[in-house]
């Protein structure tokens, strides 16, 4: 198994709280990796960290080989334009249109003629079933067409690795099957290396090569889907049969609850 | 039980730590601005010289009404108030020279410091702040594009050009207002007012004006970008940020002046 990213012994802190505790997993190249896990588990910080948008307390993040918590900006710079990112809310920018939202990496990247990038921008935009939008504002979509057109723009420098964080969280079943749809032709055609941030099982089963499930800051399971299926960890199970978490205090604790103390 | 002294200590130390935070905070983004706005393009990153005209457009030309209503007031209550007492020495014709020499040292600069503040400063909080809140910010950095150079910087190009040139405006209209009064009510005659205002005014003091015009135009953009760039939840925090950078912005113009034009007394 070929690795496209590798984190070791990543351990981070937001102030005092330690939300990620000593973890370490890698991420198969060309594959559609699955990172699942309950809110607050530590899954969106994992992610934040792998695209460097945080600095970890100690541990290191192998990307293609480069350790990217070490790295100056620039070359962090250069790892980002081989990396696409879909954000939860699409984060398009609303002050621009979808097209130039679309262009916005090539024409800061690259020195393509304008004619060129206006020939990519529709492309990307066809593939993600958005043609005729190109004028539209985001504010004038729908959140499915946003998201789409999020994958427009992460797609746009042709990226090598592709992040989704919460692909179908807010949209209705339709919908989001399309996107994992799409997801899986990114896969099977680009030969895209995908990393995959979410809740929605259902999604899981249909896109996921690999998974990687993290616990209160703790990858309780790396494995595929049959693999997963077939665990026995009370925790996974909980997850995969949706049944609520029971929280069992002790008179005393429960005491100590109410009385704030 | 931790002791006086500890107690002491520790609340030093809780007040404290916050604010040298803030202040390495705001180092960080005076840094990245001025590098990304005058170090880089001599490396090949050009400023966004469309986006910088659309902030000059929005921040400038759309102030101009503004300034030139409030400094026209201003001119003619200044020379109304200085007749006031200048009459009772019957020395009306200085007017001229009060008005001139204070609108062109001080009020000009100041005043329009203050509108673009409301205007312009609060609108660049507002915008990086529900950019920050919308995951936006943290999209471009994904996208390998420098936050600071993408939104500050053409920000910061706008407002060091337009507001010395709404200052230059400011100080015309507001003589025009002063000489509006004077040829009118105090009755005195157009071209002896034109003449005492030319006689007192000296390029020095239209400068030194300009100078702290171009000054108040860094602080407010970084003082804008700043609370924008520390929004962290959502919408609630952005109307906070916004607010705190009105007031921040309208109190550093007023601290800077004091200090240049300290510095200009002593020094021209």
């Amino acid at each position: 198994m070929e690795k496209a990213i590798e984190v070791i012994g990543l351990v981070t802190h937001y102030g005092d709280r330690e939300i990620l505790k000593n973890i370490s997993l890698s991420i198969p190249s060309g594959k559609t990796t699955v990172i699942l896990g309950g809110s607050g588990c530590g899954k969106s910080t994992l992610l934040k960290h792998l695209i460097g948008l945080l600095k970890p307390t100690r541990g290191k993040i192998l990307i293609n080989g480069k350790d990217i918590t070490v790295m100056k900006d620039e070359e962090l710079d250069e790892v980002r334009k081989r990396m696409g990112v879909l954000f939860q809310g699409a984060a398009l920018l609303n002050s621009m249109t979808v097209s130039e939202n679309v262009a916005l990496p090539i024409r800061e990247h690259t020195r393509l003629k304008e004619s060129t990038i206006q020939i990519m921008v529709r492309m990307k935009l066809d593939l993600v079933g958005l043609s005729g939008f190109d004028n539209f504002y985001p504010s004038q979509l729908s959140g499915g067409m946003k998201k789409r057109a999020g994958l427009a723009r992460a797609m746009a420098l042709d990226p090598e690795l592709i992040f989704f964080d919460e692909p179908s969280a807010g949209l209705d079943p339709v919908t989001a099957a399309g996107l994992d749809e799409l997801i899986l032709k990114l896969r099977d055609v680009f030969k895209m290396t995908i990393v995959v941030v979410t809740h929605e099982l259902p999604s899981v089963f249909m896109i996921a090569d690999y998974v990687i499930m993290l616990d209160m800051g703790d990858v309780i399971f790396s494995g595929t889907l049959d693999e997963l299926r077939a665990s026995d960890n009370p925790r996974i199970r909980m997850f995969l049969e949706r049944r609520p978490e029971k929280e069992t205090y002790s008179p005393e604790d429960y005491f100590r609850i109410i009385a704030g103390d | 039980m931790p002791s006086t002294t500890e107690n002491l200590f520790g609340l030093i130390g809780r007040r404290a730590i916050p604010i040298l935070k803030d202040i390495n905070d705001a180092a960080r983004l005076i840094n990245n601005t001025f590098y990304w706005a005058f170090l880089s393009p001599f490396k090949g990153k050009a400023i966004r010289f469309r986006a910088s005209m659309s902030e000059m457009v929005k921040a400038g030309y759309s102030s101009v009404p503004i300034v030139a209503t409030i400094s026209l007031f201003v001119g003619i209550i200044l020379a109304l108030q200085s007749a006031y007492q200048l009459k009772r020495v019957g020395a009306l014709i200085y007017v001229a020279n009060l008005v001139g020499v204070s609108i062109t040292r001080e009020l000009g600069p100041i005043l329009t410091a203050i509108i673009v503040s409301g205007r312009s400063g609060s609108a660049f909080a507002a915008e990086i702040g529900s950019m920050k809140a919308a995951e936006e910010v943290d999209a471009l950095i994904s996208m390998g594009i420098n936050p600071v150079r993408f939104l500050v910087v053409p920000k910061l190009i706008a407002l060091m050009v337009m507001l010395p040139a709404l200052t230059v405006f400011s100080d015309l209209i507001g003589i025009f207002g002063g000489f509006l009064l004077s040829i009118t009510a105090l009755e005195i005659h157009p071209y002896n007012y034109f003449q005492q205002t030319i006689r007192a005014l000296l390029i020095k003091d239209i400068l030194t004006g300009l100078m702290k015009a171009w000054a108040f135009g860094v602080v407010i953009t970084i003082v804008g970008a700043y609370q924008g760039f520390k929004v962290e939840g959502g919408a609630e925090e952005v109307g906070m940020r916004t607010t705190a950078s009105v007031v921040a912005s309208i109190f550093l113009v007023i601290v800077f002046d004091l200090f240049f034009t300290t510095l200009f007394y002593y020094f021209t």
